[in-house]
């Protein structure tokens, strides 16, 4: 496959990016997207180029670390996929790719592909853990819980904090992401005790790292890899309006 | 930016929904009322002037009319600052195909809600300011004869298109604000969640089709069933 793509190039947060044009050959349909990346790159090393810089690391689909907008799409045309499970048999022989960071203002641009996420770190920071020291693995039935409230919260700590949600967001809302941690714990017996505080101080953190509002748009559900409902994102809203109300 | 005491996201969106919501239920309202132009003429006259002095005169209306327009205020008002604050906050892509992960009129509610003001400014002006403080003939019952004036209003055809396109806006400000607005209430437990989008739904379409009706149903019979 012969591929003509358009990738965004940029030195560092502060400068300007722009799209460069890159034509690839021999590209093979089994690729992942991230080998076709390694690829270009390779070319691109060996004409004493700078590579372009993207952030990967399992290549399994499970860490979250990679992410890219293709085609103007969040992590590619199929929807609940991560960029590393993206396979070059979905395009098409001389195929034009644009790929282009995700973008928010509270991601902001480091180099070429990759963003700082950071600000994602700081709301898990503002709340999303439980703070009783849990010492050694406890006795796995210690605490009764059914199943399906098991299933059920894990469904939403599935979330693997890969940004696509707010990439995909016309307002770069957070939350989608926000509001599985929320749920993941406000599930959980452990995690029930504290989920009015924490509900309050990981929104508050979330409205300062500068994400917009959620419009329910529900396109974050289709795009994430990990199929996080946005019945999560009501559930932060129902315990975000009683912690509100209760709140001392 | 992070000061104490300021609304939160979660907030304003939370008084987007209070605010709709409340509207809905005035639409109702609203249409149960206006349905009465569908009766024989006569009979509509008699009907629709009599229901409309009823409601001016009783207190108990006059303070939901206050609750009303406090509400298409805030419900205005809040709408532009979240919007102003989402240009701050969104990403901007030099190529974009993120529309195909959701619906259009999900995410251009912000537009749909501006042709429903511009459509309300009309409306405003047409029958509620003609109603209040405009001099109205009197029917033979000695009420205000706003049916006249609603006939008069839809003889001609541009103005019927006008209504009947203000209310597919309105359709599909609903389609995606009722669900929406129990999503931002934290509606959450997955039965009742798709119980409302049916019924969203089904309300969205009476309300559309409803109130698209009342036009057209006035302008045939004034120009095709009686000449």
């Amino acid at each position: 496959m012969k591929l003509y793509l358009k990738i965004w190039r940029q030195s560092d947060a502060a400068s300007e990016g722009k799209l460069v044009d890159y034509e690839l050959d021999n590209v093979i349909p089994h690729m992942s997207f991230l080998e076709m990346m390694d690829t270009l790159n390779e070319q691109l090393i060996l004409k004493g180029d700078r590579p372009v810089e993207f952030d990967h690391d399992c290549r399994e689909g499970i860490c979250g670390q990679c992410g890219m907008m293709i085609n103007g799409q969040a992590h590619g045309p199929i929807a609940n996929l991560t960029t590393c499970q993206l396979h070059m048999r979905e395009f098409k022989d001389g195929d034009t790719i644009y790929v282009e960071p995700f973008r928010a203002v509270a991601f902001p641009i480091k180099r070429d592909l990759r963003v700082d996420r950071s600000a994602f770190d700081r709301i898990i920071m503002a709340g999303g853990f439980v703070s009783v020291n849990t010492g050694q693995a406890p006795e796995a039935n210690g605490i009764p819980i059914t199943h399906e409230q098991a299933e059920s919260a894990f469904d939403s700590a599935a979330c693997i904090g890969c940004g696509a949600c707010v990439a995909t967001c016309k307002n770069s809302s957070a939350a989608l992401f926000t509001s599985a941690k929320i749920s993941h714990l406000a599930k959980l017996p452990q995690g029930k005790m504290e989920s009015r505080k924490r509900v309050q101080s990981m929104v508050k953190q979330m409205d300062d790292e500068n994400f917009g509002h959620c419009s329910n748009t529900e396109a974050c559900e289709v795009e994430c890899p990990q199929q996080i409902s946005v019945l999560n994102i009501a559930r932060m809203n129902w315990e975000y309006s009683i912690s509100s109300v209760l709140k001392k | 930016m992070d000061s104490k005491n300021r609304a939160s996201t979660l907030m304003r969106k939370t008084l987007m929904a209070l605010t709709g919501l409340f509207l809905c239920f005035f639409l109702v309202i609203h249409l149960l009322g206006n349905l009465q132009l569908l009766l024989p003429a006569e009979q509509a006259k008699q009907s629709f002037n009599g229901y409309s002095q009823l409601l001016s005169g009783n207190i108990f209306i006059k303070i939901i009319s206050y609750v009303l327009y406090a509400s298409i205020i805030i419900h205005c008002l809040d709408a532009l600052v979240i919007t102003l604050k989402n240009n701050k906050t969104a990403g901007k892509y030099a190529v974009d195909n993120r529309g195909k992960a959701s619906r259009w009129y999900s995410r251009n509610m912000g537009i749909l809600g501006t042709l429903i003001l511009i459509f309300l400014v009309f409306h405003f002006k047409d029958f509620w300011y003609q109603y209040k403080f405009g001099s109205l003939p009197k029917d033979e019952n000695g009420h205000k004869d706003l049916y006249a004036i609603v006939i008069a209003a839809y003889q001609d055809w541009w103005y019927v298109l006008f209504y009947v396109l203000s209310m597919f806006a309105l359709g599909y400000h609903l389609l995606h604000g009722f669900y929406s607005a129990a999503r931002s209430l934290g509606l959450y437990h997955p039965k009742y969640v798709s119980w409302v989008r049916v019924f969203g739904i089904g309300y969205c379409y009476i309300i559309t089709i409803g109130f698209a009706i009342i036009p057209i149903y006035i302008y045939l019979t004034q120009h095709v069933l009686w000449n």
